[in-house]
């Protein structure tokens, strides 16, 4: 089916990628799949594993590595997250007109407006629920965050011709964000260390209410990326579709 | 060395190697975005693969591990769990801003296809103006 | 988990992932590529349950399924559907 020109740049492409995994393969069988790395004294994560419970109060060792031991390289992503989000709005509305009038597609059925309708609150509060969980069980900020962000990539595709507020995701965003900053600003005040945990003792571990500032800064974090996603979601779909 | 290495290593590589096909390969923006999308998770898997350790549970404490207990000897890796958990989610927001500069390719050119970055034969594959 | 389920499990995911993905190359129609680049991921975050990372795999889940389809469908309706050579109709 392929015409000449393709089969001829595909074949010199299939050589060199497969060459390129090739080497990376050998490189990484010396590695080994699932031998202990972890229990040596001079791993880094043998002590995340040892201590991260006792320090940071939170029974997702994931979640005490992203918030408390990398916290700061945390804030580092976001505003990578944000600084992206950002270049896409900017380069959306920086386009050249092609002048050709979209035609707006068919209208979703009965069955999607309404069964979306239905579904889109539950989605939204198991988002929720996956980043207020997020020093317990499997989640987090960015997973509630994203979750939420499909609740509103649903609301989208039910009703298309839903008025969507820039200015609150904005806002929320915003808001988000500071917050995180002013939660790591505390810890900077309290103890002189930025995004210190500073009432790591507070609750018991296994509970909600447990893991000091870590459950807030999650919250804060799911609430930016929820925002940040929705936001990036509606500017690519643009008032074309 | 148990076999396991030539399963997931190999896999994951195979991944990869598709995703590089795909770049060098198609002249489709879009097409070559995927396969970028593609070297991300393979990547992604990569990372995760390197932190498992045989037999082990997820660096979860719960009460089978005994809250409070630490978990020494129980959990994988957490380390490039959370490192690959952050990096999915930029990934997203960088895909988004390769393909808004692929749109911006399509409106001043009005093609996705980079016939210019060609190589190899050029005779039937002239630049349209 | 018994290994000889685990190596089962994992061999199968990634003979269905890489096909998948050899399928999302060689489709010149790109929503249909954009459907089966979402089955890749799905399958990515399968596997990484597989290696007992579940924080991940909610993540790659509704990321890669998802959210990143369907921005690359947005994408493609302000472009073309599809790839040159794939047929116009």
């Amino acid at each position: 089916m392929m015409e000449r020109s393709t089969i001829q740049r595909s074949l010199p492409a299939l050589a060199i990628s497969i060459l390129i995994a090739g080497t990376l393969f050998l490189a990484f069988v010396e590695i080994g799949f699932g031998e202990n790395k972890v229990d040596s004294e001079d791993a880094v994560a043998n002590r995340y594993i040892a201590n991260g419970t006792t320090e940071t109060g939170s029974s997702n060792l994931v979640t005490s590595v992203v918030v408390n031991y990398r916290g700061f390289d945390t804030l580092g992503e976001v505003t990578v997250l944000f600084l992206a989000a950002t270049g896409v709005g900017a380069m959306i509305n920086l386009l050249p007109e092609d002048g050709k009038k979209r035609s707006k597609g068919p209208k979703p059925s009965l069955i999607m407006t309404q069964g979306g309708m239905l579904a889109i609150p539950v989605i939204a509060l198991f988002g929720t629920y996956v980043f207020l969980h997020g020093h317990l069980s499997p989640g987090g900020g960015f997973q509630g965050g994203v979750i939420i962000a499909t609740a509103f990539l649903l609301y989208l595709i039910a009703k298309p011709d839903a008025k969507t507020s820039h200015r609150t995701l904005s806002l929320s965003e915003s808001l988000a964000g500071l917050s995180f900053i002013g939660i790591g600003l505390i810890g900077l005040a309290v103890s002189g260390i930025f995004l210190d945990n500073v009432i790591e003792g507070f609750g018991v571990l296994g509970e909600l209410v447990s893991g000091g500032l870590l459950p807030l800064i999650y919250i804060a974090i799911g609430i930016k990326v929820g925002s940040e996603m929705s936001g990036l979601v509606e500017k690519m779909r643009g008032d074309a579709s | 060395m148990n076999g396991y290495e030539w399963i997931f290593y190999g896999g994951i590589m195979a991944l990869m190697a598709v995703g590089i096909w795909a770049i060098l390969s198609r002249r489709n923006l879009i097409k070559a975005i995927m396969g970028l999308v593609i070297i991300e998770t393979a990547v992604n898997l990569l990372l995760v693969a390197v932190g498992y350790v045989n037999d082990r549970s997820a660096p979860i404490v719960n009460g089978d591990t005994g809250l409070g207990d630490s978990p020494v000897g129980e959990v994988v890796d957490p380390l490039p769990q959370a490192l690959v958990l952050t990096a999915i989610v930029i990934g997203l927001a960088t895909t988004a801003l390769a393909l808004v500069a692929a749109v911006g390719y399509f409106r001043s050119t009005g093609t996705l296809e980079l016939k210019s970055f060609t190589y190899g034969r050029t005779d039937e594959t002239e630049v349209k103006e | 988990m018994n290994s000889l389920i685990f190596l089962a499990l994992a061999i199968l995911m990634f003979i269905t992932m890489v096909a998948l993905a050899v399928a999302t190359v060689i489709s010149k129609d790109l929503i249909k590529s954009a459907i089966l680049l979402a089955g890749v991921s799905l399958i990515a975050s399968f596997l990484f349950v597989l290696m007992r990372a579940p924080d991940v795999a909610m993540a790659e889940a509704s990321i890669g399924s998802a959210l990143t389809a369907m921005i690359m469908v947005y994408a493609i309706g302000r472009t073309r559907r599809f790839e040159e050579g794939g047929e116009e109709k």
